[in-house]
């Protein structure tokens, strides 16, 4: 199990976990603050949206949206997309080689199953992140912002110098949470065929015949991360929760 | 677009081959939504009393105790539901010495997979009383068994009731993971239906969406007015 073959295809499949993961959390993290900034707009149009898009993806389960993403998307998107994504390159630079293309004798193969499997990962978890974010802006008690105008700072002034300092505390650990949750769920990628670790695993269940080896060193590397994460979150909050005023 | 066949298949979505009648499990063969529900209920009520005892074991002085309910707390919570479920399906036939069907194996995966995050929410909701009410509890001459009993966890378990409504919506989503292992619940209809016919991935997939998130959000709200009403009665520290 941790010689050859079956070490190599878990190492592949942690190191795939691990490029879903970041890729899709730092997407997540943008995505969830543009949705939690339109939900604090005054104007009505995007609370609405901003609204719907956090119910409709906190609500439905990340397996069938995966599904969506992969099999049911293709009707919908614009066809120039949908080339792009099928055709073949001879070469493609830039930062989307960090999607995974495949090289197939000189040509480079788009990787769909990974591409959609991160899309559905960034959405499922912006949804989360924009409500955390917005529990912990809510948190700040409404007259920190008034005594701040009334200081003489101008609103963004207030949240830049008075909320948001605070309300960042409050938000990193549940934040923390949520990119080991993101971790956790990334395994469900499997169902497309993207070789994470709990892909590897299966797969050296069937080829090997191993299947207690296997789960079990796959589960110590998902117990590791996820130790590793919740001792950072415990120390965080002995450091630096103390700070926070209400 | 060819909303026609999503439509058309919506009774299998909903109920799929479900038989009810007076034999004993009453319903059989249980699939689409139904079987999802019932995956979710049955996989609430195990997890209820599991992660009670796990919970109340948490917090317990006597380090045998504690021990392994920190340990099946902390490693269920850092493992995937995927990891849990299949596990058990390698390991259900070693243990018993017979082929378990995927429905109970993963009924059983949920019960214990729920149990862990139960159990947190069992404790957080002692902790979250005020020590008042302990020592008021042990002064009027309780044991500590007693005091636990008649008065810290009647309160305790009603503040828990909107963290239960909420375990209890994610579970419900994470039944959609028992079609991996080939239970027909609503993912499962829901990729029958889409290999079958092709080219309605769209409103097939948005209809299954739709269902989820009618369970899902009518559970959510309810917990939010719970979590309104609840928060009136609850015992503070001034």
């Amino acid at each position: 199990m941790f010689t050859g073959e079956p070490a190599q295809w878990m190492w592949e499949g942690f190191c795939t976990t691990m490029q879903i993961s970041t890729i899709s959390l730092i997407c997540a993290m943008i995505l969830g603050v543009i949705i939690c900034v339109l939900r604090m707009t005054p104007f009505k149009p995007f609370q609405w949206f901003s609204l719907a898009f956090t119910e409709f993806f906190r609500n439905t389960p990340l397996l069938v949206q995966i599904f969506f993403w992969y099999n049911a998307s293709y009707f919908v998107i614009p066809k120039v997309i949908n080339d792009w994504m099928n055709d073949l390159y001879y070469w493609f630079p830039g930062p989307f080689s960090l999607f995974g293309h495949q090289f197939v004798g000189e040509w480079m193969l788009f990787n769909v199953e990974l591409f959609m499997g991160i899309i559905a990962l960034t959405v499922y978890t912006s949804a989360f992140i924009a409500e955390e974010i917005r529990a912990g802006i809510f948190s700040i008690p409404k007259n920190q912002l008034e005594a701040s105008r009334a200081v003489g700072l101008s609103f963004l002034q207030g949240y830049r110098y008075v909320i948001l300092p605070q309300a960042l505390r409050i938000v990193i650990p549940p934040l923390i949470s949520q990119a080991l949750n993101l971790i956790k769920n990334s395994s469900l990628v499997m169902v497309l065929g993207v070789t994470d670790l709990m892909y590897q695993a299966t797969q050296i269940e069937s080829y090997h015949a191993m299947p207690f080896e296997a789960f079990t060193v796959a589960l110590l590397i998902y117990l590791a991360i996820s130790l590793v994460v919740s001792f950072c979150i415990t120390m965080y909050n002995k450091h630096f929760m103390i700070q926070v005023m209400y | 677009m060819h909303w026609d066949i999503a439509l058309g298949n919506l009774d299998y979505f909903l109920y799929g081959t479900t038989t009810l009648d007076w034999q004993f499990p009453f319903i059989h063969k249980p699939e689409g939504l139904v079987a999802s529900v019932i995956l979710a209920f049955f996989g609430i009520f195990g997890a209820f009393w599991i992660g009670m005892a796990a919970g109340l074991m948490r917090m317990s002085k006597r380090w045998w105790v504690k021990i392994p309910a920190v340990c099946y707390i902390e490693v269920i919570r850092g493992m995937p539901l995927l990891l849990l479920i299949f596990w058990f399906y390698y390991l259900a036939p070693v243990i018993t010495g017979q082929t378990m069907p995927a429905f109970t194996t993963t009924m059983f995966c949920f019960m214990v997979f729920t149990g862990a995050y139960v159990g947190e929410i069992v404790r957080a909701g002692v902790k979250a009383l005020p020590r008042g009410q302990m020592e008021a509890a042990r002064s009027t001459g309780l044991s500590h068994a007693q005091a636990m009993k008649l008065v810290i966890l009647p309160q305790a378990l009603r503040n828990m009731i909107p963290s239960f409504v909420n375990q209890f919506v994610s579970l419900t989503k994470d039944t959609s993971l028992a079609a991996i292992l080939g239970v027909i619940e609503l993912t499962r209809t829901g990729i029958q239906v889409d290999n079958r016919e092709m080219v309605a991935s769209f409103e097939i997939w948005i209809t299954i969406a739709c269902l989820y998130f009618l369970v899902c959000y009518v559970l959510t709200s309810y917990s939010r007015r719970l979590e309104a009403q609840l928060s009136r009665y609850q015992a503070r520290d001034r």
